[in-house]
Formats: structure tokens, C-alpha cells, sequence
């Protein structure tokens, strides 16, 4: 018996066990099945409310983007757009390279021209110099023959700078032949006032006399009134003295003594003493002497002139008296055709 | 000093006028002489009895008066200022006024010299009336006169602004203006120095001398042959080219730089100095400026200048100005280096012997900083110290690896094996630059 019970016991529980198993698999397979659908249900209801929202979305987004993209394209041409604003800008005025060129080959010629015109004025400069010195040296050689004109060669005796084993004389010799012989007394009378005025044209002494007084004594009174600026003055008195060239010459001198000549000569010579003798009827008719009205009377000449000069009316006399003259007469005119008398009778 | 000054103290206040006026020349030849002598003048109490019966005078004694004025004022600004505390300053203007030019000169030299020391003398000058006086004194005819009057006003303007100011108030500019083209030398010299100091100050000034038309005629005196004349000139055009751009432009249009390098060319010493800093200003202000300096030729003289000159300050200026040529843009850099100043300039800059102010480094800098004509650079590497073999390494770094040609050449003169001898800690800048170039080169070369 208990053999049997165990193993029917055995049996019943390993039946029981096994149907245990059957329902424990069976009721998971549902359950699984059951969560299987519910996730799906949960994924399709999300499924359709994300594509939903999004669908919401998505216009904007696809306007936003499509925005953006404008935006870029437009920066982009926007830029190049600045950038060749920018370079044209640049090139022709900030920084313009050709009128830059232009400007630096202007200078340069600028510079040339300002160059040569300096170099011109520094030549010129140079040539006044030298002329000055020459100036100089030739007044210099002119005062030396001046003085030493007793070296001058006559007919008999040859001078210094004419000797005869020369062809032509010295150079020296012809200066001393043209210059005046020097003498030494007016020398010193060089007024200080007329040599400045002659001095070389540098304005290095500019007519300073003109406001510059000699030398007055210190404590001079000035004299009262009216008068005239002492150096203007001075300048009058002391002005050089430029006479005409008729004047200038001098009285011996060859010219003027050939004028004498003639002047004798003719004279001597001529024929007639009067030269304009009337001699032809242009002379008779025209050339008439008529006499003026005021000394030509009816019957010839008027003695008023020649006889009187003042008339006399005593019939009008007031007082029976002449004129009385204030001031002593002229004694001269009292006399006047009383000095001489015809019949020599003395006055 | 046997007691002279006392015996003749006495003999100033004498009757008889021409005692008077001896003694006070004796007095003025004595303080003339020498600095003691002048105190023991002024410790005596001469100055005012000399003064007081001033306007009473005759114009001798007057003259004689300004003199000793002058002769003490001369030595010193105590000595001056003890001038004017007694006074002189109203008896001097009282001189100025007087009809005889003579007297108007000694005046207008006591001025000078007085004015000369230091800006207070100067405003004392000033405050006394003298400056309308001494602009009518220029205008009149005695040359000597005419010069006396234009170095007073030239030491009277030199201290500040407002004396400046005050002297083209009073109408100095236009007159100074008429009397540039006068032949005299002296003269000219002394209006150029005038007009200088007064257009030193500011840009007002300037423009001002400027509008006074001295222009085109400034040019013809940088061609005088006197040396000051034309020192004087260059300093006119220095001072009116270092305020502003527009007043260097102005200068480059009338054809000023042309006649300052002329001028520079012709002189030889200090009177090139002047010229020399004017370029400097004038390239300073702008690159288009600093162009028209080379185009009118300004680097060869200035070449010359830093090679022959002896004295430190002359090539100091003239190493300044090539700095300010060259440092604007990589063209200006290869004209400078074109005319073969670098190695000049480096050599003076190795030279232990020349000052600080001579070795100018940032001159160097700047227009190794721009150049990329190579050829120039070429030599230089060769001796350069550490502190310029940068500069240069890292303008062969800049440009090698753009030009093949230029790589070529460095090789063929050695000047890659140079670099390799370089020692350079690694992470300076300098190492940089070597890696640079050694990168433009392929490997078995390197080697």
C-alpha cells in the first residue's frame, strides 16, 4: 500500500505541478500578450500626437529656415557689394596709387624747375659779384692813370708804357692818353652826400643822408619859426651838380675852340652885315610897319611915351593943387628930358 | 679794478659834456671787457645816475648810456635783471624813440641783450613798450639798425608763445616778410632767426609766418652764399614743417624739399643739421610725404651725410631721418635699403664707441621691420648681434616661403647655413622664425 500511495501521490503531485506549470506559462503569455498590446496602443497614440505636433511645427520651421537662408544669401551679395564699394572707395580717394604718381612725378618736376631757378639766381648772384669786383678794379686802374698822367708819352720823349721796341703801345699808355689829368685840390672836397648816391646798385648804402644831419654842434638852439627840415636842406645844397653836356664842356677844349673858329670865320665873311634885308614884294605888302594904337594919334605920333607919361588936366583939378606924392619921387624919373638939353642948357 | 670805477663816478655828473659822455665810455669799454668789471659797475650805483639826466642828453651821451647798458647786460641774467631793477628799461625806450639812428641802435641793442637770458627779462622788455618801437625801427633804412632790431626781436620771441605772440601783434611778420630777398647777409641772417623762433611755438604761429608769403623767396636764400644765411633758412623750413601734415605738404608743393637737399649737399658741418631734421619731419607726418622725399632724391645726400660727418648729433639726425623715410610701407623700406644705408647703420650701432642716442635702435627696427628687399638683407646677417639678427630672421621668415627665387639665392650665399649656426632657445620667437625657414626647405638640405 504505501507504495501505491506514494507513487499515486507522487503522480497527483507531479500532475499537479505540471498543470501548475501549464497555467503559471499560459496566464504569463497572456500577460505578455496584454503589456504587448498596450505598449503598441501607447506607441501609436504617441506615434500620432509627436506627427501631429509636428506637423504643427514644422511650417515654421520651414519658414525660419528658408528666412535664414535669405538672410545668408543676401549678407553674402551684401558683401560683395561692400567689398567692391569698398575698394573702389579706397583706390580713387584714400589711397588713390595713379594720382599718388601723378603727384610724386609733379614734385619731382616741381623740384627740377625750383632747382634750375635757384641755380640760375646762384649764378646770378655770382656774376654781380664778379662784375662788382671788376667794377672795382676798373675804377681803381682809372684813378691810378689819373693820378700818374705825367707818364704820358709826348712828341719828343716816348713815356714808360710806349716803347719803341713795341708794335702799339701799352694798353696802359691809351688809358692814361683818355683820362683827365688829376688835380689834387678839389680832391678833398668830395661831399660825403653825392658819392653815395653813385655807389654801386646793392642798396648797401641807401640814400642815408637824406635823414641823417651832418655834424651841427651838440647844443645847437633851434632856430624858431617856419623853417625847412635842415636836411632836406642839405640835400638841396649839396645836390651834384649835373650840367647839360654844352655846359659841361669846357671852354678850351678842342670842340669849342673849332666853334670859335667858324663863329670868326663867319663874321669875317659874309657880304651883306644884314642878313634878312627885305627883297621881295611878299616883304612890301606884308612886312609894313604899322605903328600901335596906343601911340598912334591923329596926327602922327602921340607924345604919351616919348614926351610924357602922365597927363596933366589942371582944369581938374580940386584944390589947385597937383598930386601930392606920398613917397619921394624916383630921382632918375624927375629928371626925365631934363638931363640933357638941346640948347645945352645944364638942368 | 684799482679803483677806477670810483674815480670815475664823479666824472659823470661833471658839467662839461663831453666829460660825461668819455667817462660813461669808459665805463661801458670796461664793463664790456669782463665780468667783474661789470659787477663792480653795477655794485658802485653807476646805473642810476647814468639814467637819471638820460633824456636831457645829447644824443652822443645817449648812445654812449645804451652802451654801458648793453655791456653789462651782456654777461649775465643777474647783471641784467640788476639793469633793469634801476629802471634802465623807460630810459631805453625813451632812446628808442629819439630821431638819430644811432642812438636807436645802441637802444635796441641793450634790448637784445637783455631780453636774451630768460623769459621774465623778456616780458620786462616787453612790458616797457619796447616792441611797437622796434618794429618801426626795422622799417627804417640804416641796414645796421635793421639787423640790430630784427635779433632783438628774434631774442624776445624765443621764449615762449605769448612773447611770440605779442611781437606779431604788434605787425613784425609782414616787415620781416619784405626784408628776406635784401642782399645784405647779416641782415637776412637775423630776420630768418627771427621769423624761425616765432614760428617754433605753435601752429597758429606758423601758419601765420607762413601766410606772410615767404615762400617761393625763402628757397633763393637756401642758395645764399653765406653758410649761417642758409643754416638760418633751413631752420625757418624746420620749424614750419614739424607742426603739421598740411604745412609739410605745403613746403613739398612749393618745391622746399628740393632746395633743402640742395642745400644740404652744398654745406658741410652743423649748417646741415637743420636740413637734415626737416626731411625727418617731413617724412614723419605720412607716407605719400616720405614718397615725395625719395622721388626728389633725399636718400643719397642723407647717406653721405651718416658716412662723412664726425660730430655724433649730425649722423644721429641723419640715422633719424632715414628711420622716419623708411619705416612707412615696405617701398619706402627698399629705397632706403637700395641705397645701401643699412650696413652703415648697423656698423654704428655695433661700434662700441658711439653714444646711446647714436645707436638708435628703433631706427634700425623700424625699417628692418618693413624691408623685404633681400638682397639688402643679405649682408646684414652675416654680422648682426642677437637683438637685430631677430628682426632680420623674422623678415627672411615672412618672405621665403612665398618665393622661390628668393629661397634659391639664400641658399646659393650661404645664408641658410648661417641660420643653422644660430643658437636660439627653443619657444623664442627666434626659434619660430628658424623653423619657419627651415620648413620652406626640404630635409637633405637642412642637413
Amino acid at each position: 500500500y504505501f507504495y501505491i500511495f506514494r507513487a499515486i501521490d507522487e503522480d497527483r503531485k507531479t500532475k499537479y505541478r505540471a498543470a501548475v506549470k501549464i497555467q503559471r506559462w499560459f496566464r504569463a503569455c497572456r500577460v505578455r500578450a496584454y503589456l504587448r498590446h498596450l505598449s503598441k496602443m501607447a506607441i501609436l497614440i504617441q506615434k500620432w500626437w509627436r506627427g501631429y505636433l509636428r506637423r504643427k511645427h514644422f511650417r515654421e520651421i520651414v519658414e525660419r529656415a528658408y528666412f535664414i537662408k535669405k538672410l545668408k544669401f543676401y549678407n553674402e551679395m551684401a558683401v560683395r557689394i561692400q567689398k567692391m564699394w569698398r575698394g573702389y572707395y579706397v583706390r580713387k580717394y584714400i589711397h588713390n596709387f595713379y594720382a599718388l604718381k601723378k603727384y610724386l612725378e609733379a614734385v619731382s618736376v616741381n623740384n627740377m624747375l625750383v632747382r634750375s631757378e635757384l641755380q640760375e639766381y646762384a649764378e646770378m648772384k655770382e656774376n654781380e659779384e664778379k662784375m662788382k669786383d671788376l667794377e672795382k678794379k676798373e675804377k681803381e686802374k682809372k684813378y691810378q692813370a689819373r693820378k700818374m698822367h705825367y707818364l704820358l708819352s709826348t712828341e719828343q720823349i716816348p713815356g714808360i708804357y710806349n716803347s719803341p721796341f713795341r708794335k702799339s703801345p701799352d694798353p696802359m699808355e691809351l688809358l692814361l692818353r683818355k683820362s683827365k689829368p688829376l688835380i689834387h685840390r678839389k680832391q678833398q672836397v668830395k661831399s660825403p652826400f653825392a658819392y653815395e648816391l653813385y655807389d654801386w646798385p646793392t642798396c648797401k648804402k641807401p640814400p642815408a643822408f637824406v635823414t641823417s644831419l651832418p655834424l651841427l654842434p651838440a647844443d645847437r638852439q633851434k632856430p624858431q619859426g617856419p623853417f625847412r627840415d635842415p636836411a632836406e636842406v642839405l640835400w638841396q645844397r649839396y645836390k651834384p651838380l649835373e650840367p647839360t653836356l654844352r655846359v659841361r664842356e669846357s671852354f678850351n677844349s678842342p670842340p669849342a675852340k673849332a666853334r670859335a673858329g667858324t663863329r670868326r670865320e663867319e663874321w669875317r665873311n659874309p657880304i651883306h652885315d644884314n642878313e634878312f634885308l627885305p627883297f621881295s614884294t611878299y616883304h612890301k605888302n606884308v612886312e609894313k610897319y604899322e605903328p600901335s594904337l596906343r601911340r598912334s594919334g591923329k596926327y602922327g605920333r602921340e607924345a604919351y611915351g616919348t614926351k610924357h607919361f602922365r597927363e596933366v588936366y589942371p582944369k581938374k583939378w580940386i584944390a589947385d593943387k597937383d598930386f601930392e606924392t606920398l613917397f619921394s619921387s624916383i630921382v632918375l624919373f624927375e629928371k626925365f628930358g631934363k638931363t640933357y638939353s638941346s640948347t645945352g642948357q645944364i638942368v | 679794478n684799482s679803483g677806477v670805477v670810483c674815480l670815475l663816478r664823479p666824472l659823470l655828473l661833471d658839467v662839461v659834456p663831453s666829460v660825461r659822455q668819455t667817462a660813461a665810455l669808459a665805463l661801458g669799454r670796461l664793463a664790456d671787457y669782463d665780468v667783474d668789471l661789470a659787477e663792480a659797475v653795477v655794485k658802485a650805483g653807476i646805473l642810476p645816475q647814468l639814467i637819471c639826466s638820460l633824456p636831457e642828453e645829447n644824443r652822443y651821451y645817449k648812445k654812449t648810456a645804451a652802451f654801458v647798458l648793453r655791456a653789462i647786460a651782456k654777461h649775465s641774467p643777474q647783471l641784467a635783471q640788476a639793469v633793469v631793477q634801476c629802471g634802465a628799461l623807460e630810459m631805453l625806450v625813451i632812446c628808442l624813440e629819439d630821431f638819430d639812428p644811432g642812438v636807436k641802435e645802441g637802444a635796441s641793442w641793450a634790448f637784445g641783450y637783455i631780453a636774451r637770458h630768460n623769459p621774465e627779462l623778456s616780458q620786462a622788455v616787453v612790458d616797457a613798450g619796447a616792441v611797437p618801437l622796434l618794429v618801426l625801427c626795422i622799417q627804417e633804412p640804416e641796414i645796421a639798425l635793421k639787423r640790430i632790431a630784427a635779433s632783438t626781436l628774434s631774442d624776445i620771441s624765443k621764449h615762449s608763445p605769448e612773447l611770440a605772440q605779442t611781437v606779431v601783434d604788434a605787425g613784425a611778420i609782414a616787415h620781416l616778410a619784405q626784408m628776406i630777398p635784401n642782399p645784405d647777409a647779416k641782415l637776412k641772417r637775423q630776420v630768418l632767426s627771427a621769423l624761425s623762433q616765432i614760428a617754433k611755438h605753435s601752429v597758429d604761429l606758423a601758419e601765420l609766418v607762413v601766410e606772410a608769403e615767404i615762400f617761393p623767396v625763402v628757397l633763393t636764400c637756401l642758395k645764399d652764399s653765406d653758410e649761417y644765411v642758409k643754416k638760418n633758412g633751413a631752420t625757418l623750413i624746420r620749424e614750419i614743417a614739424k607742426h603739421t601734415p598740411e604745412l609739410s605738404q605745403l613746403i613739398v608743393n612749393s618745391g622746399g624739399v628740393a632746395a633743402v637737399i640742395d642745400c644740404i649737399g652744398s654745406c658741410r658741418g652743423t649748417v646741415r643739421l637743420p636740413g637734415i631734421m626737416t626731411l625727418g619731419y617731413v617724412a614723419a607726418h605720412s607716407e605719400d610725404l616720405s614718397m615725395a622725399v625719395i622721388v626728389s632724391k633725399g636718400i643719397p645726400p642723407l647717406s653721405v651725410c651718416l658716412i662723412e660727418e664726425h660730430e655724433d648729433h649730425i649722423k644721429a639726425a641723419a640715422a633719424w631721418a632715414l628711420g622716419q623715410i623708411g619705416r612707412h610701407t615696405a617701398e619706402h623700406a627698399r629705397h632706403v635699403a637700395v641705397a645701401n644705408v643699412l650696413p652703415t647703420l648697423l656698423d654704428i650701432f655695433v661700434d662700441t664707441r658711439s653714444s646711446e642716442d647714436l645707436k638708435m635702435k628703433a631706427t634700425l627696427k623700424n625699417i628692418l621691420q618693413k624691408c623685404t628687399y633681400l638682397p639688402a638683407l643679405e649682408p646684414l646677417l652675416h654680422e648682426a648681434p642677437p637683438s637685430i639678427m631677430k628682426h632680420i630672421i623674422g623678415q627672411f621668415s615672412k618672405v621665403l616661403p612665398h618665393d622661390t627665387k628668393a629661397r634659391r639665392l639664400f641658399v646659393t650665399t650661404g645664408g641658410l647655413k648661417k641660420v643653422q649656426e644660430i643658437k636660439a632657445e627653443p619657444g623664442s620667437l627666434l626659434q619660430e622664425y628658424i623653423n619657419t625657414i627651415n620648413n620652406c626647405y626640404p630635409e637633405e638640405i637642412v642637413r
